[in-house]
């Protein structure tokens, strides 16, 4: 049933590009195809970070703000030390993203503060101090060695390294979510936490890890965000979080944890990729695009909410015999 | 660690002395609130004067108005992620009709009336379709602002009729605003409201443990839909007070209120996951981010590092009772 989900899904999208195809010819190229893939690879990859952290019935909302410092914090690095080499540099944006990431998973497992406080205090936290690092202005592309914003569009086999960037780590998680301990471990914590804990896993530890998952990966896209968009300031990414949130959503990954797929994200975020593309090719104002994804994500959720409703009576039983 | 999970897994509801400590938390919050009153006062010699810190009120009675009803909300286990975008959806459909050439009168009407019509659109989704409300909020938080953004694009209204201005920047008596009346108001009708009615008791009841409410008697989805109408309403009043105060509507209006708002009803010591926290502690809270930012703005700290120190603020306010709590236990055990 959840493989008919996705592919209804991923009927749609294509649905979307063959539409919008015949009215114009020139989206359905195969350059065009890429462009939009390299456009939503960011989102792609936030999403997958993010997924995990839903899985184990948490939610992640600090990852703009993430982006916004590690973007800033490297962009600053690169600015003043041009000789450091780009791969040393993304790794540094990994790390910081993995530190903010590990912040919020510890005050999770360790303290235990329910994800959506700990993370909208530091949403607003990371946030503060990419205006502190940045003190106010914008690094901005001439600042910026070549190497630093060239790196992620070297082309590789066709594609430009972004886009590869966001295939790997979409294979890593397809992989990974399947064969490896913590892969499942995830999908056990979400589905529930108290089984998990009596077949011996350590639920804090895991959601402690999807959240260091998610950080990583929202520091390397703020190494990637600064270097597309060559700039990178305190503002960039905001609202961001929402998005991605919003991708798993559509890509029915159920809020309640334990529910959804690599491919669901994956779709989710190429939806929205579709249709932040189409709108101008199609001639339709952009400012449709907030109302037509809050649509979509409407649409997505009452579609879905057959299965709400069995978790619904879940909860009836577990608390009839507790 | 193990045995810890299970128990934050439960039901979201303090042991015995729960009471006790909630009402030691307000008290700690005022506290917070003093001492930040005194930092500004010796800090900065513009702090005490009359005007300035009538001026300081108007950075929170919005927020706070809507955070009454929000607290409500989250007290019954929901949450609302709309309410800054359904300003911005009722603040539109203002300056429509203020373009049309209705009065004062008629737009307070339209300004409430969207905000109910989108507060109970989201009640109808979450209660109709059993979604839950974080993810039908998310959606409208998209949609309502997306229809903003699709009636006005990049134009601006701001012609609204004169007396209009009364409302956001009016005063009721000396250097007290009208919208600091209205928010002293509101804040008795919603004390009363939740912990002097059998309507509070019941949304007490849902957010402990819904199935045990309705299998005793309360109506469970009719009290949640009132809920979500409640916060559009009063997202409603906050749009009129924004948009009267501010004399023009954007489609970017208010832009982030939700997180703030949420911010502030979590920081007066409600329960993120439902069940408990009062309306004193949200009424205190609003007045420690009014002092925080409006004593920071008074030294030059930019708006995006003070939002530094509230994060920390409501990172620290729910952590520090529990390592509190940690040692306070390790240390009568030991």
């Amino acid at each position: 049933m959840r493989l008919g989900r996705d592919i209804l899904l991923a009927l749609i999208v294509l649905a979307m590009v063959v539409g919008i195809g015949f009215i114009t010819p020139a989206f359905v190229t195969p350059q065009s195809l890429a462009g939009l893939f390299n456009d939503t690879a960011i989102l792609i990859m936030v999403a997958l970070g993010q997924m995990a952290v839903i899985l184990t019935k948490c939610i992640d909302l600090s990852v703009g703000a993430n982006i916004a410092l590690t973007g800033v914090l490297v962009a600053l690095v690169n600015a003043a030390h041009p000789e450091v080499p780009i791969p040393l540099l993304m790794l540094l944006a990994a790390t910081i993203g993995l530190g903010l990431g590990a912040l919020n998973g510890a005050m999770v497992w360790l303290v235990g503060i329910p994800p959506i406080v700990v993370t909208l205090g530091t949403l607003s936290i990371y946030r503060g101090l990419a205006f502190i690092a940045s003190g106010g202005t914008s690094i901005v592309g001439r600042q910026m060695s070549h190497a630093f914003i060239a790196t992620p569009r070297t082309e590789f086999l066709g594609l430009p390294l972004m886009s590869w960037f966001a295939i790997v780590l979409v294979t890593v998680f397809f992989v990974g979510m399947r064969i490896t301990r913590t892969g499942r471990a995830f999908y056990a914590t979400g589905g529930n936490p108290v089984a998990a804990v009596y077949a011996g896993i350590n639920v804090g530890l895991t959601q402690f890890t999807a959240f260091s998952i998610s950080g990583a990966i929202a520091g390397f896209c703020g190494y990637l965000w600064a270097s597309r968009f060559t700039i990178a300031y305190v503002d960039i990414a905001s609202g961001f979080e929402l998005q991605v949130i919003a991708a798993c959503v559509i890509g029915g990954i159920s809020i309640a944890g334990g529910i959804g797929t690599v491919q669901g994200a994956v779709l989710g975020a190429l939806f929205f990729g579709v249709v932040s593309e189409a709108l101008p090719v199609i001639h339709i104002s952009p400012f449709w695009q907030l109302a037509i994804s809050g649509t979509a994500i409407l649409g997505a959720v009452i579609i879905n909410s057959g299965r709400e409703r069995q978790t619904g009576r879940l909860i009836l039983k577990e608390a009839s015999s507790a | 660690m193990s045995d810890q999970t299970i128990v934050s897994h439960g039901i979201p509801d303090r042991p015995a002395g729960r009471f006790r400590w909630w009402k030691r938390w307000e008290v700690v919050l005022f506290a917070v609130a003093l001492a930040i009153f005194i930092f500004n006062a010796t800090a900065s010699p513009y702090f005490l004067n009359p005007y300035n810190l009538s001026d300081a009120t108007f950075n929170f009675t919005e927020k706070a108005i809507i955070g009454f009803a929000m607290a409500l909300l989250i007290i019954a286990g929901e949450i609302d992620l709309s309410v800054a975008s359904i300003i911005a959806l009722s603040s539109v459909a203002m300056g429509a009709a203020a373009a049309a050439g209705f009065g004062p009168a008629i737009l307070i009407v339209i300004g409430i009336a969207v905000g109910i019509a989108a507060g109970a659109f989201n009640g109808f989704v979450v209660t109709w379709f059993r979604i839950p409300s974080i993810i039908v909020t998310i959606a409208t938080m998209s949609l309502f602002r997306g229809i903003a953004f699709v009636v006005l694009g990049d134009q601006v209204y701001r012609h609204y009729p004169a007396s209009f201005a009364y409302f956001g920047q009016g005063y009721v008596w000396w250097v007290i605003s009208f919208e600091f009346v209205l928010f002293l108001a509101l804040a008795v009708v919603f004390a009363v409201a939740l912990h002097w009615t059998v309507f509070g008791r019941h949304i007490y009841t849902i957010g402990n443990n819904s199935v045990t409410a309705l299998f005793s008697g309360v109506r469970v989805d009719r009290i949640r839909f009132l809920l979500f109408v409640l916060t559009g309403m009063m997202s409603g009043v906050a749009a009129i007070l924004l948009t009267s105060r501010i004399g023009s509507t954007r489609p970017t209006i208010a832009m982030g209120w939700e997180l703030e708002v949420i911010t502030m009803v979590v920081l007066g010591g409600v329960n993120i996951l439902g069940g408990s926290g009062t309306i004193p502690g949200v009424f205190i809270a609003a007045f420690v981010m009014g002092l925080v930012t409006f004593g920071f703005g008074l030294l030059n700290v930019p708006g995006i590092v003070q939002s530094i120190f509230i994060g920390s603020l409501l990172i620290g306010a729910i952590a520090l009772p529990i390592i509190a709590g940690r040692i306070a236990g390790r240390w009568r055990n030991a």
